[in-house]
């Protein structure tokens, strides 16, 4: 398969012609990508960031209950926090619960407004689209990073809040938000199952984010604009005479992981939950595309 | 080699451009299909999904109530929204900190189930609701990544406020009575207060059929034939089988929408797991216990403040204009304008100042109940229009 060839002009569907690559060439350009990502001192500082919060959260509540005192007066704070004491699996629920408005979408917000901007600012664009991927599969591939990303991310907060409970508080039976009594092994399950959940949760971000990524040749410019937009969304999300949208805001339904917390779980929130990060998907994934493979690449 | 897409796409820029045009602008049709097949979704689905009123034999509104009052279900689950809009001012914030000082002065917990369901009382809700006889019930009300429960199971009775981790305990042998004593929550419970007030001031019909919780259900509307009232219609939706109220809603004469939407959005009448009623406090809580009986309790505090304004209270009228009244004793009346300071002229500012043959007042409406407090310290409320609650007042006099 030379690259020396001209290419007929014909030719509308980049590597359709007969140059289709074997799926195993296209799991190779993924690799590539999800070792590239991960190993950017940038990627590294976020991961960073998001294993320490439960390591403050953690030591804050150690420090404050030390003379046996009461954390989160009277149902202040996060959710979850009055429990971490009795069961350090909370941790995970409230480290996650404190993560999630922020820290997540921002640091999915980095790495999915860096996707295809970063490229095209640092002038490695035009490399990638030169090896026969075809502009369409290099998003996807491009796209399948950031939600690996998204698992990863939220996975470092989840074990990172696993260990430092397991160190500083007891562990054992736990009861639900509902007061049922299950146990450690199911309360592990559950933790896991939220931790997928909120991973889920940022289906959304990261199609806006490869969306504006897209829109702009600069790397800084295509974050800082879906980082703004997660903010901006959040705050319109809090004000009252705004009630007709908010459902469709993609961080309306994020907190709704706690439902898996209650016995029997209440999948209404959790169910619209997904649905909308699959239609934030769908329609910015689209947009995306059609945006990628519309638009003359110079850099 | 530059990339030949790249290349592809200059060129067909440089030599048919209006064709390319065309081609680039058919790529961004499908992120709008898409948003438009979603539209179309949310909004069609719905519709869909509500057109069918379901086939049921004719029922007379006199069998329907039977149904209802014969109806015994032991054994359900399920999940109730309850929505409240009494036109009330919203106080946002202030509200709860009311609420919450109200419980603290009072030396409650926050898992004590008075100061939980108040909060009921303005705004939309999702309740859980099991029962399994006359023993062991369960009612949470789910908040956002929070719940509250309240465990009837035998002699105890139990509340959990997950959010503060505190525990509430009450133990005493007539607890099931107790239970049945707190605020109405399910359809139900709504339902039966409707109906208690049917009489010659009351027109009851069937009105057709709905599908509720996904069962087959009459509509029963309750309309009051007397003028005066504020109470527009109610509507009971009973479910065609077991005769159980699944739905209640009350609308206002003004129009709009209802002051209480109550139903299930699931229900199923199996048995609920056992170890739902089963409640254990859970390490590290805070328990208050409850030595006295709840009730008497209740009554106790509530009973001293309100004793002696009670005095003298009483109803006025009959029907759906009946008027509630009582004198607080106090002969001001309200502090209002300056002589309140203030906060006086604030609380008056909420209200209407009438005058009549009573004397003068200050009528507080919200879209069902209208409150006419007269300057002599007397209290006129009820389900009816502000001219009915002054006639009232007059009559009384």
């Amino acid at each position: 398969m030379s690259r020396a060839e001209p290419v007929p002009l014909s030719e509308t569907v980049p590597g359709s012609a007969g140059r289709r690559p074997s799926p195993l060439w296209t799991f190779g350009l993924l690799r590539s990508e999800l070792v590239t990502t991960v190993r950017r001192w940038r990627t590294l500082a976020l991961l960073a960031v998001l294993a320490a919060v439960p390591v403050l959260v953690g030591i804050a509540v150690k420090i404050e209950t030390r003379g046996g005192g009461d954390v989160g007066h009277g149902g202040q704070g996060p959710a979850f926090i009055s429990q971490i004491t009795n069961n350090g699996l909370f941790l995970v629920f409230t480290a996650l619960a404190a993560t999630l408005p922020f820290f997540l979408p921002m640091a999915v917000g980095v790495v999915a407004g860096d996707a295809i901007a970063g490229e095209a600012g640092s002038g490695t664009l035009r490399y990638l689209l030169v090896a026969p991927a075809g502009r369409t599969r290099l998003l996807l591939t491009k796209y399948t990073t950031v939600l690996a990303f998204c698992l990863l991310a939220t996975l470092v907060v989840t074990v990172s809040a696993l260990i430092v409970g397991a160190l500083l508080f007891p562990l054992g039976d736990l009861t639900t938000i509902s007061g049922t009594r299950i146990s450690f092994g199911e309360g592990l399950g559950r933790a896991l199952l939220i931790a997928l959940v909120v991973a889920a949760s940022l289906v959304g971000v990261a199609a806006l984010g490869l969306f504006v990524s897209t829109l702009t040749g600069s790397g800084i410019a295509a974050m800082a604009t879906t980082v703004g937009l997660v903010i901006t969304v959040q705050i319109l999300d809090q004000i009252p005479q705004l009630h007709a949208l908010q459902p469709y805001f993609f961080s309306h339904y994020w907190l709704s992981f706690a439902d898996l917390m209650r016995d029997p779980v209440y999948w209404d929130d959790l169910t619209k939950n997904l649905g909308l990060q699959a239609l934030y998907a769908a329609v910015f994934g689209s947009a995306a595309w059609a945006r990628f493979t519309a638009k003359d690449i110079s850099a | 080699m530059a990339p030949y897409e790249s290349d592809d796409a200059v060129d067909a820029a440089r030599d048919e451009a209006p064709h390319a045009g065309r081609r680039k602008a058919a790529r961004y049709a499908v992120p709008v299909a898409v948003v438009g097949v979603a539209a179309a979704t949310i909004g069609l689905v719905p519709a869909l999904a509500a057109s069918g009123d379901p086939d049921l034999p004719k029922i007379t509104a006199q069998h329907l109530i039977e149904k209802i009052a014969k109806s015994d279900v032991q054994q359900l689950s399920g999940t109730v929204k309850i929505n409240t809009d009494l036109g009330l001012p919203n106080l946002g914030g202030m509200e709860n900190s009311l609420a919450s000082g109200a419980a603290k002065g009072s030396g409650a917990s926050s898992a004590d189930p008075q100061s939980q369901l108040t909060s009921l009382v303005s705004g939309a809700h999702t309740l859980r609701v099991a029962a399994d006889g006359p023993q062991r019930q369960k009612l949470s009300l789910l908040e956002s990544g929070s719940e509250y429960s309240l465990i009837h199971n035998g002699k105890d009775v139990w509340g959990y406020d997950s959010k503060s981790n505190e525990v509430y305990h009450s133990a005493s042998a007539d607890a099931g009575k107790d239970h049945r004593a707190e605020p109405p929550a399910t359809p139900k419970d709504f339902a039966d207060q409707a109906l208690k007030s049917v009489d010659d001031t009351t027109s009851v019909t069937v009105d057709g059929t709905e599908q509720v919780a996904g069962r087959d259900a009459y509509k029963l509307l309750i309309k009051p034939r007397q003028s005066g009232t504020t109470v527009g219609a109610i509507s009971v939706a009973v479910d065609a089988k077991t005769g159980m109220p699944l739905k209640f809603t009350l609308t206002p004469k003004s129009g709009g929408a209802a002051v209480l939407d109550v139903g299930f959005t699931q229900v199923s009448f199996a048995r609920p797991t056992a170890s739902t009623f089963d409640f254990t406090p859970p390490k590290g809580a805070k328990v208050t216990q409850e030595k006295q009986d709840p009730a008497a309790r209740k009554h106790s505090e509530s009973g001293k403040g309100f004793a002696k304004g009670m005095e003298g209270g009483g109803v006025l009228g009959k029907g759906w204009t009946s008027v509630a009244t009582f004198d607080t004793g106090s002969k001001g009346g309200l502090p209002t304008g300056s002589k309140g300071g203030d906060l006086g002229g604030f609380v008056g500012s909420l209200g209407e100042k009438v005058s009549g043959k009573f004397g003068k007042g200050t009528v507080f409406s919200t879209r069902l109940v209208n409150a006419l407090i007269t300057d002599d310290g007397k209290v006129y409320a009820g389900a009816v229009t502000k001219d009915a609650l002054v006639k009232a007042a007059d009559a009384g006099k």
